[in-house]
């Protein structure tokens, strides 16, 4: 935490979006997290895709349980909407409100507690549901507002601050997520932007549940030494199964790669990701192969990242649930409010 | 890139703009701290150390240091430093208990200074308190030299420049004014173990077109004119004045000219506005006084009728231009007369030595210059030392300053007999502004206030006579919100790979995208891939060693840091520092006492 705000001076020469926005322009509050905390890198991360994106800020809306992770809204994007919810229940408001109004971009931004322990239900019925939003796990493995006891995504043998080691198998949320049928799964590294943007990037503009598990070093209760979670322990673990590049749709694929490893996966708006792999045998298309791929290399204490599963085909809430187009606020009243005698028409069908 | 070597003084010297500007090397962010704190006298004291003149040079400096202000970068105008100098110099308290005093034991050397200007003074500053005793001929009759007779007492007072005069001059120097030096032959029999020249650039330049001669009863040759209007000799100037030249030296003709019963004034420049030789202040200030600043005209010839002048003929100039804004061409394309009752030329003014014989080992080069090193300041005759004006032509008081400081120290050590060449390095200090979890010893936050604009006296009341001072100086509310607009470069940011756990936390945190975690590259290359492309080549990338975990390096780009120490506040492992820095300048009594023995002020 520091005391004095981000000074407002910007650097003169600094970029400007479609919108004549620059970066910081989509900033917030000052993080009163610890200094070095990996959620902080995230929320830069998440400034810079919406950045890039150039989405208005008044058609974002951030939400969020409880936890250090949730605390995150507050520090991007100071001009979009936001709601900061009950521990665990950020996927029931942000179903609310995505039914009420399918045009906002939606960024949930969540913890490993508040997703995997209090909130797994909810977690997962959004994933059933196909809400269309970006879900955010800041995972660090531990329970950093209480002091650091290990939490649901802690790694069997991780050590913690003190000594103790966890023996309880942890929840993957990837892999649990590629079991119940989410359409974007991803991991990535609070300590590689270059690696994480793309990923936030390509999420957003995906139809449907993006999850993205980014691995978020706790740098008070979990950055020692015989942590799984470390800043040193990911990077020298990481196992990268693909690179993302997010390509918007006016823009033209200037270089394909030239292995023939690049696969380009065009998303509902014409905007597509090139994913560069790096083993030659991963599709990210094929969830079963996904599934098989996770579980062997995490066996071998490997982190994988990467886009690794992807399905634009599905429908969203929205599609199943037949809304209508545009927020529920801007529906005609006579749409709203047939009237007398529709009133009439449909409760004689009850009689 | 290699690793940059901040164990070079000079790097972070040259990261603290103002000080790099400065010729005399003014810790300037130091003495804007010390006035934010009140401590006003301590301010003038760091400042007497470096600049010997601080009430002078905070009225008439050409502060070299705010064009290469940082803050000049990062929004629209420098911080007012010039004139925060003035409010050190016109708060402080008495200042005689600190000042250097001068051994009542001579070391037995005597020392002459020819000239009391402000080279001079610097020398006899530098070298009294050493035990030198020392001899300063003045041809005028007040010390001072063109700070006395070219700089109008409406923006120099008076008092100002004897006080700061007399605070060297009382040190026991033996000034003997109305003194001219005729000969350097007979001064070289006087045996004295070394000379020094600061006889400025007294001769000011002549325009020999038609009708000069003729006229010469009402044109005017300015730094002469000037002088003479210091002194009282003349009083008035006919109601319609062209000057001719746009030098500082043209902008004091005519803000004088009005002062002296002109009713218009036209200052007449051959070339445009950006080739101008005069600072934009001093053009700012000439104009507020109604002074019309007319380009284009190059002087033809003066024009009189019945032996009386009535004006010039100029040729109306018109220019092409490269793309950098350079003359490609030029062409004249008509004739214009302006009417006149006095011309004031102001078109330059040299350095002239009819006084120094030519075969006495003393070479000058082609353009009848003496010829002098550039880092001793000796001429070709061994104990023979020039500086300010007279060493390399017209500059100004700050480099004067400087010159004296650094022929002080080859006096010294040529009367030691040591070798005038080997000179003391620069040294540095480094300190941490670590005060607490988030708390420095400096004011951290960037404060976006605007430039405070000096008062100055209306136009009416300033005509009125001539040595009423323009500028009111700062008030209080002005100071105290100017000085918080030092962006505190002194206070640097000091990396240690070897903490660093590489989270971004310092890239992500910092206001003007200063920072960058990339692989290593070639420095052309890297510029171009920062988180801000770095395009002032002017300005170093601070490049660490490789980071432990990826091997890739931490880059800095000194250019538009605002010295906020987020970067330091973010940090968990404490990589980066704000760190305080402290030049250390070599002076001549260095050369006797090690700088740590030195009683500074400061902080």
């Amino acid at each position: 935490m520091s005391f004095i705000p981000k000074p407002k001076v910007a650097h003169p020469g600094i970029a400007r979006n479609e919108l004549g926005l620059t970066v910081r322009d989509y900033e917030g509050g000052i993080s009163t997290l610890c200094a070095g905390c990996g959620h902080d890198s995230i929320t830069a991360a998440l400034i810079q895709a919406v950045f890039e994106l150039s989405i208005p800020p008044h058609r974002l809306a951030k939400l969020s349980g409880i936890g250090c992770s949730s605390k995150t809204p507050a520090y991007f994007a100071s001009q979009s909407h936001g709601f900061n919810s009950v521990h665990g229940r950020m996927p029931s408001v942000a179903t609310g409100a995505n039914a009420a109004n399918g045009e906002l971009t939606y960024v949930g931004v969540s913890g490993d507690g508040d997703t995997l322990s209090i909130g797994l239900g909810q977690f997962c019925h959004a994933i059933r549901r196909n809400l269309d939003m970006l879900y955010v796990i800041e995972n660090n493995g531990v329970y950093g507002l209480t002091k650091g006891q290990f939490s649901a995504s802690a790694d069997v043998g991780t050590k913690a601050k003190k000594g103790e080691v966890n023996q309880q198998p942890p929840i993957d949320p990837c892999q649990l997520a590629l079991a119940i049928g989410c359409t974007f799964v991803a991991r990535s590294f609070s300590g590689d932007k270059q690696h994480l943007v793309p990923i936030l990037k390509a999420a957003i503009r995906h139809r449907g549940f993006a999850l993205v598990d980014v691995i978020s070093p706790c740098v008070t209760f979990n950055d020692h030494e015989g942590s799984t979670k470390s800043y040193d322990f990911t990077r020298k673990h990481a196992h990268a199964a693909t690179y993302a590049d997010f390509v918007p749709y006016a823009d033209e694929i200037v270089s394909e790669q030239a292995e023939g490893s690049v696969q380009a996966v065009t998303l509902h708006d014409g905007s597509r990701v090139l994913l560069r792999k790096i083993g030659a045998d991963y599709d990210p298309r094929d969830r079963t192969a996904a599934f098989d791929y996770l579980s062997r290399h995490q066996a071998k204490g490997e982190v994988v990242m990467g886009l690794l599963y992807i399905d634009d085909s599905q429908p969203d809430l929205q599609q199943v649930q037949s809304l209508p187009e545009g927020p529920l606020a801007s529906v005609p009243y006579e749409t709203l409010n047939p009237g007398q005698k529709a009133l009439d028409a449909i409760q004689n069908r009850f009689r | 890139m290699q690793p940059t070597d901040i164990r070079n003084p000079q790097y972070f010297h040259k990261v603290v703009d103002c000080q790099w500007g400065c010729p005399a090397h003014t810790d300037v962010p130091g003495y804007i701290r010390l006035i934010a704190q009140g401590r006003y006298t301590d301010a003038y004291m760091l400042n007497r150390q470096t600049n010997v003149l601080p009430g002078i040079l905070g009225r008439v400096c050409d502060r070299p240091c705010e064009p290469a202000c940082r803050r000049g970068r990062v929004e629209d105008k420098p911080v007012a430093i010039c004139r925060l100098k003035r409010v050190a110099a016109d708060l402080r308290d008495d200042v005689s208990a600190l000042l250097p005093k001068a051994p009542a034991r001579k070391n037995g050397r005597r020392v002459a200074l020819i000239g009391a200007g402000p080279a001079s003074l610097a020398v006899a500053n530098d070298l009294l308190p050493l035990g030198y005793e020392v001899v300063i001929y003045e041809a005028l009759g007040v010390p001072g030299g063109l700070m006395r007779s070219n700089i109008p007492s409406f923006r120099l007072p008076v008092e100002v420049l004897d006080e700061e005069i007399a605070m060297i001059v009382d040190m026991g120097a033996d000034l003997r004014l109305g003194t001219p030096v005729q000969s350097m032959k007979a001064l070289l029999a006087e045996n004295y173990d070394a000379v020094f020249v600061g006889t400025g650039a007294p001769k000011g330049k002549n325009l020999r077109i038609p009708g000069r001669e003729e006229a010469a009863e009402r044109i005017h040759i300015g730094i002469q004119w000037l002088e003479s209007v210091a002194f009282g000799h003349i009083d008035k100037i006919g109601e319609k004045v062209l000057i001719i030249g746009v030098g500082n030296t043209a902008m004091d003709c005519c803000r004088t000219s009005m002062r002296l019963g002109a009713k218009s004034v036209k200052v007449m420049a051959r070339k445009p506005r950006n080739f101008f030789k005069a600072s934009p202040w001093e053009l700012e200030d000439a104009e507020e006084e109604t002074v019309e600043i007319v380009i284009n005209y190059s002087p033809k010839s003066f024009v009189l009728e019945a032996g009386r002048l009535t004006g010039m003929i100029f040729e109306k100039m018109e220019y092409e231009f490269d793309g950098r804004g350079r003359i490609t061409a030029e062409k004249v394309t008509g004739e214009e007369f302006f009417p006149a009752d006095d011309v004031v030329l102001a078109i330059g003014q040299e350095n002239a030595f009819p006084w120094i014989e030519r075969d006495i080992g003393i070479e000058f080069d082609k353009w009848d210059v003496p010829v002098v090193d550039a880092t001793t300041y000796q001429g070709t005759r061994p104990g023979v030392f020039f500086g300010g004006d007279a060493a390399f032509g017209p500059k100004n008081i700050i480099w004067a300053v400087e010159h004296g400081h650094q022929a002080a120290i080859s006096i010294h050590r040529y009367c030691q007999g040591q070798d005038v060449a080997d000179r003391l390095p620069y040294g540095m200090n480094l300190a941490t502004a670590k005060m607490g979890m988030h708390e420095w010893s400096y004011s951290n936050y960037y404060d976006p206030a605007e430039r405070r604009m000096m008062p100055h006296v209306d136009l009416g009341e300033r005509f009125k006579k001539l040595n009423i001072e323009v500028e009111l100086g700062f008030t209080p509310e002005q100071f105290t919100k100017e000085v918080e607009r030092c962006l505190n470069c002194d206070i640097q940011t000091i990396f240690t790979e070897k903490l660093c756990i590489e989270c971004d936390a310092c890239v992500d945190i910092c206001p003007t995208q200063c920072l960058t975690i990339a692989a290593n590259g070639a420095e052309d290359e890297l510029r171009t891939r920062l988180s801000a492309p770095a395009q002032n080549l002017t300005q170093d990338l601070y490049v660490s060693a490789e980071l432990p975990q990826t091997k890739r390096v931490m880059i800095k780009d000194e250019d538009l840091c605002v010295h906020c120490g987020l970067c330091a506040e973010r940090c968990p492992t404490g990589a980066w520092d704000m760190q305080k820095f402290t030049l250390e300048v070599p002076y001549a009594r260095d050369e006797t006492m090690p700088p740590s023995a030195q009683a500074r002020t400061g902080t």
